[in-house]
């Protein structure tokens, strides 16, 4: 017994002696179990990653309110005519049937990052060895005065959040007469989707100039020029619609009157338009806001991006929208996608002690249509710079298309079809 | 008999030691060639129907041959000329020789 334990013991010494300390033996906790918070982009793909890569052993159980993802990507095509919600739609079932996840419809109401456990709305109380939340965004309605009344009684809409604000606004636009003008206001950097609403202008335009031509778009921007794709899209709407569209940057909504159709701005003259949809400004969902996690500005998420840690909180991993963006990184799906992967990684490697990937890589797609066809894209490659602690554009990578085209009208949807595949089934 | 647990000791930590390390290299492989998934599918397999090509099972020199193009704009392409440019030759090896093992189906 003594002579044993002597043994165990300088087993252990000799273990210390080689220096081995930070080459951990341990594999995955038996019961290791990861919290996922949002189904979106972020969220679904992040869930189903950490189950492939840790090759179905840690156990993951996904949190979302909402019955399926809907798309906000292509839910633009929704706006133009030329899609249906239902084909941006897509259901949670794969996660569970074919990966093992367990999907809960709720919402978290609140975390305890020092217990380590979420509470659900609902009431019963989950723990978690990681907790992994990709809330999205949530619109900050006081950024515009009326603006929270007016869309609460379904007079001026968002539609930012793909759902059945998307299928109301298409039926403001089908029911405005030829002759009307549809006006979207823009707030500042960062927001969700930096070219989506320049996207939105053109393929609206698109469809005026099919079905009631007489008709116009007005491009209201609280920022200083187009922030994405801005040579591509000026050339779109001086060629392709000429007349329809009007861009004015410097447009910063303060106040709306959904009686009258009137936007206010900070320094500009009213506009009046019979198809209103403000943008208000934007901060990350609600529920990283009420945990204090939102450390960037009280709005973003501020994360170590080595593993998207958040840097308020031990043990929590913030993707997507919500964080606090590094040089060039847009808050777009396919980046919430990536941000997932790497996340999902580095958490199955923590969980199994290993060292987590010194220098990760995110890629960055992003199509817009300009009519029912044609698309321009920006493309991005990222890469780890362990000194700066951030993500950088690799140099030289990247860029735009030449010019729109449809040939990438087909790409894009393809894009779409695998990207939903990818992150849900 | 104490020589002896000490050194069985010491190659049995030695062994559990390349043994993570090695683990932790095929997940950060694993998570690379990810970056490829959200336009070529999940592990390589493209969507029924896919106007991309899947990379799944496609011979690991076929691969970087193509990626090399992309990179030298010997092969034209939309967007893969500009994405290829953002990879080392380490990196586009690593995820070659990941997808060439990746089953088709």
């Amino acid at each position: 017994m003594t002579m044993q334990r002597r043994n165990l013991l300088q087993g252990a010494a000799a273990l210390a002696a080689f220096g081995l300390a930070g080459c951990a033996t341990t594999s995955v906790p038996s019961k290791a179990r990861v919290l996922v918070v949002g189904g979106g982009y972020g969220g679904a793909t992040a869930a189903k990653y950490i189950r492939l890569l840790s090759d179905y052993k840690i156990e993951v159980v996904l949190v979302e309110p909402e019955e399926a993802f809907v798309s906000c990507p292509m839910s633009n095509l929704v706006l133009g005519g030329s899609r249906q919600l239902g084909e941006l739609t897509v259901g949670f079932g794969a996660l569970q049937s074919k990966h093992g996840i367990t999907v809960v419809r709720d919402r978290v109401a609140g975390i305890d990052a020092v217990k380590k456990t979420a509470t659900l709305a609902s009431g019963p109380v989950i723990s978690y060895d990681k907790l992994v939340l990709s809330p999205g965004i949530e619109l900050m309605w006081d950024s515009v005065t009326g603006l929270k009344e007016a869309n609460a009684a379904g007079q001026i809409l968002q539609a930012w959040k793909a759902g059945p604000e998307t299928q109301a606004l298409r039926r403001q636009l089908e029911s405005m007469p030829d002759g009307g003008v549809y006006a979207i206001t823009i707030p500042e950097a960062p927001y969700r989707c930096p070219p989506g609403p320049y996207e939105r202008a053109s393929v609206i335009a698109g469809y005026f100039k099919q079905a009631k031509p007489k008709s116009k778009v007005l491009i209201l921007d609280a920022n200083p020029d187009v922030t994405s794709k801005a040579g591509l899209f000026k050339k779109v709407w001086a060629e392709q619609y000429k007349g329809i569209v009007e861009y004015r940057s410097q447009h910063k909504a303060v106040a709306v009157d959904a009686k009258t159709g009137t936007v206010k701005f900070e320094v500009q003259d009213d506009v009046k338009a019979d198809v209103l949809n403000v943008l208000p400004s934007m901060r990350a969902g609600a529920i990283a806001v009420q945990s204090g996690l939102a450390n960037s500005n009280g709005r973003w998420v501020n994360v170590n991006y080595r593993n998207f840690e958040s840097t308020a909180a031990k043990d929590i991993h913030v993707l997507g929208d919500a964080i606090q963006v590094a040089p060039a990184m847009p808050k777009s799906g396919h980046m919430a996608n990536s941000h997932a992967k790497v996340a999902a990684a580095a958490i199955v490697a923590e969980l199994n002690g290993w060292e987590i990937n010194p220098a990760p890589m995110l890629t960055n797609t992003c199509y817009s249509f300009v009519n029912a066809r044609e698309v321009i894209h920006v493309a991005s490659v990222h890469e780890y710079v362990a000194a700066e602690k951030t993500f950088k554009a690799v140099a030289g990578s990247g860029g735009l298309s030449s010019a729109p085209n449809e040939l990438e009208g087909t790409y894009a949807w393809n894009w779409a079809r695998t990207i939903w595949a990818d992150s849900l089934a | 008999m104490t020589l002896r647990a000490i050194v069985s000791g010491a190659l049995l930590a030695a062994f559990a030691c390349a043994a993570t390390a090695q683990d932790a290299k095929v997940l950060q492989q694993k998570a690379l060639a990810a970056t490829c998934a959200n336009c070529h599918g999940t592990n390589g397999r493209a969507v029924e129907g896919s106007a991309v090509p899947g990379l799944a099972g496609m011979p690991a020199a076929y691969l970087i041959e193509q990626m090399k193009a992309f990179k030298s704009g010997a092969r034209q392409a939309t967007v893969m000329h500009q994405l290829a440019k953002g990879y080392s030759e380490a990196q586009i090896e690593q995820i070659a020789a990941y997808f060439a093992a990746q089953p088709r189906n």
